[in-house]
């Protein structure tokens, strides 16, 4: 029962002008606010200050105590040939998993969005990487590749091609991470470009048939332009996933061989808790922030535009 | 409707739907074969974790002997708590600031908005020698409350559910305040109800993620008493004790089966909940 809202509205305070009351919608409002900002503040406000400020001290030693050096940190950083590697790497990881894990969730939603036969089971197979843990997943990987008797060898071998310790040499480990993680990622993107092509009206392509465009030309012209928020929307969430990779390697390669599968965060990871030289990894989170920081500010210049959270 | 089945004048027919169902198929044979291999090798003895043949005796031993070999019922009880505390504070911390950002009006409260929403972008995954420092200060290093903490408030369940409660209607808010409600009564019978598919959603979201989650745990647990199953699967698998791979992929197996089952049943809400989690 909805009463007659119209005569109501005045009484309700949304609308009230009274000093009193308008004080106590504010107090209530910042109460009901308080728990979230304080543990905000707390666990990422403070945290991310803090890192800033302590990438400016020397790392506390025994014998030793912290002591300001200015930016001597990010000085030794760009002397750091691990942090360089660990970036190149970073980058060619992401250029690696990026296009093709979206080229892929496009062609996977285009497949299933399609009535093809047992879709549902096709759908179900593409998704289930992205419910399983990382960790978890990692290890099969790890067998997969394993030297001598892992599954991908004993493929190779019937096709006559010799052995080859592939997360082992430098020259193949980062390839072998990459693929590990098109193959959890597309399918979660795909999930996206699904629901996009279910909301594109059907009525646009019976037009373009109309107009007797080929299926390629529909794609190109009207689909893919169509699906641009999407693309959007993947994009910025694939590259932060790239710059924020760590469990895999962790199980599969530990940054190895020679540090060719050291990502970002997994140097940070290392510096912190295995060297323990925590204003170093302070100053090396920084980079990482202000990555992360341009992705957003791009986000937001491209998005923010023309959605708005209102 | 028109006589080509949904109407879509590009669908395939023929042949080239033929070719594209099994080009389709063979992707999701490709996709799922890292996991076939991995059920095959868990329900084999070791001497078949490799090599394929139709008769090769089905065993169970595996898991009984992963199972035996780490205290995997610990770690299960551990990731159930941890994943019913985290959920369980996100509702009502994220509920509670959604309400206050969408529907009160107060000064600050765009400011506090944009700082809700710089967690977005400066994930706690990154915070991580902050984030033990703090921990270290507060004296709960190695517990199950340090892994949730910085989880706790999350900008995404607090942007999820304020843009959910910005499309109730004031009419139904109006309603129940001249009925006497106060705001929390408000809140409760009215918002609450009407975001029921977003809190499903979001619930389903979050506990995969912390289910899943290891960088943190890692880092701040080092006991048995505290650690999820992602960091006692990763802790089992890579002792120096010379583990058979095929007790690893039955612990492995293992491990996952309860989302993997929990994906199986509701797998069209999965589906759904991420969707509408992502699309914002």
């Amino acid at each position: 029962m909805i009463p007659d809202v119209a005569a109501l509205r005045p009484r309700h305070y949304y609308g009230v002008t009274s000093m009193n009351a308008r004080c106590q919608h504010a107090i209530h409002g910042w109460l009901l606010l308080l728990p979230a900002m304080a543990l905000l503040a707390l666990f990422t406000h403070w945290p991310a200050l803090a890192t800033f400020l302590d990438s400016f001290w020397s790392t506390p030693r025994p014998r030793r105590p912290a002591a300001f050096v200015g930016l001597d940190q990010y000085r030794a950083m760009l002397a750091d040939p691990v942090f360089w590697q660990s970036a190149v790497n970073n980058l060619w990881f992401a250029l690696g998993t990026i296009p093709i894990s979206i080229a892929l969730a496009l062609l996977m939603a285009a497949w299933v969005n399609d009535r093809i036969a047992g879709r549902a089971l096709v759908r179900m197979a593409y998704f289930t990487p992205t419910v399983l843990p990382m960790i978890a997943v990692a290890n099969i990987w790890l067998f997969f590749y394993t030297p001598q008797y892992g599954l991908l060898e004993q493929m190779l071998s019937s096709f006559g091609v010799t052995s080859h310790n592939w997360l082992g040499t430098p020259d193949t480990a980062l390839a072998c991470v990459i693929v590990v993680a098109i193959w959890k990622e597309a399918g979660f993107f795909m999930i996206f470009y699904l629901a996009a092509l279910q909301q594109i009206p059907p009525t646009l392509a019976e037009a373009a048939a109309l107009e007797g465009a080929s299926r390629w030309t529909f794609f190109r012209r009207v689909q893919f332009p169509l699906l641009m928020p999407t693309t959007l929307f993947v994009l910025v969430n694939a590259v932060v996933n790239a710059f924020r990779t760590v469990d895999q390697i962790i199980v599969m390669t530990r940054g190895g061989p020679d540090n060719a599968t050291t990502l970002l965060l997994y140097y940070i990871y290392e510096v912190g808790f295995r060297f323990w030289d925590t204003t170093y990894a302070a100053a090396l989170t920084m980079v990482l922030l202000a990555l992360l920081a341009a992705v957003s500010l791009a986000q937001y210049v491209l998005l923010e535009r023309r959605i708005h959270y209102r | 409707m028109s006589a080509r089945g949904n109407g879509n004048p590009y669908a395939p027919v023929g042949a080239g739907r033929a070719l594209e169902s099994a080009a389709a198929w063979l992707l999701a044979v490709l996709w799922l074969l890292p996991l076939l291999y991995a059920i095959w090798t868990a329900f084999h003895p070791a001497e078949f974790s490799a090599r394929f043949e139709l008769l090769a005796p089905l065993s169970l031993r595996n898991f009984v002997q992963a199972w035996h070999a780490a205290p995997f019922a610990r770690y299960f009880l551990n990731t159930f708590l941890l994943v019913t505390l985290i959920l369980g504070s996100q509702l009502v911390l994220c509920t509670l600031a959604a309400y206050a950002l969408a529907r009160f009006e107060f000064p600050g409260r765009e400011l506090a908005f944009a700082l809700v929403l710089t967690q977005l972008m400066i994930m706690p995954d990154v915070l991580i020698v902050e984030n033990y420092r703090t921990m270290t200060r507060l004296g709960l290093v190695d517990t199950i409350p340090s892994i949730a903490l910085p989880y706790i408030a999350s900008a995404f369940g607090i942007f999820l559910l304020r843009q959910a409660f910005k499309t109730v209607p004031r009419e139904l808010d109006d309603a129940a305040r001249v009925e006497g409600a106060g705001p929390l009564q408000v809140l409760l019978r009215v918002y609450v109800p009407l975001a029921k598919p977003i809190y499903l959603a979001y619930a389903l979201v979050s506990v995969s993620y912390h289910w899943n989650n290891f960088l943190w745990p890692l880092i701040v647990t080092n006991s048995v008493e505290a650690r999820p199953l992602t960091v006692g699967l990763q802790v089992f698998s890579s002792g120096d004790q010379g583990i058979d791979w095929s007790v690893i992929c039955a612990a492995t197996l293992m491990t996952s089966a309860p989302l993997l089952l929990a994906f199986l049943v509701f797998q069209r809400q999965f589906v759904q909940s991420f969707m509408r989690a992502g699309i914002r």
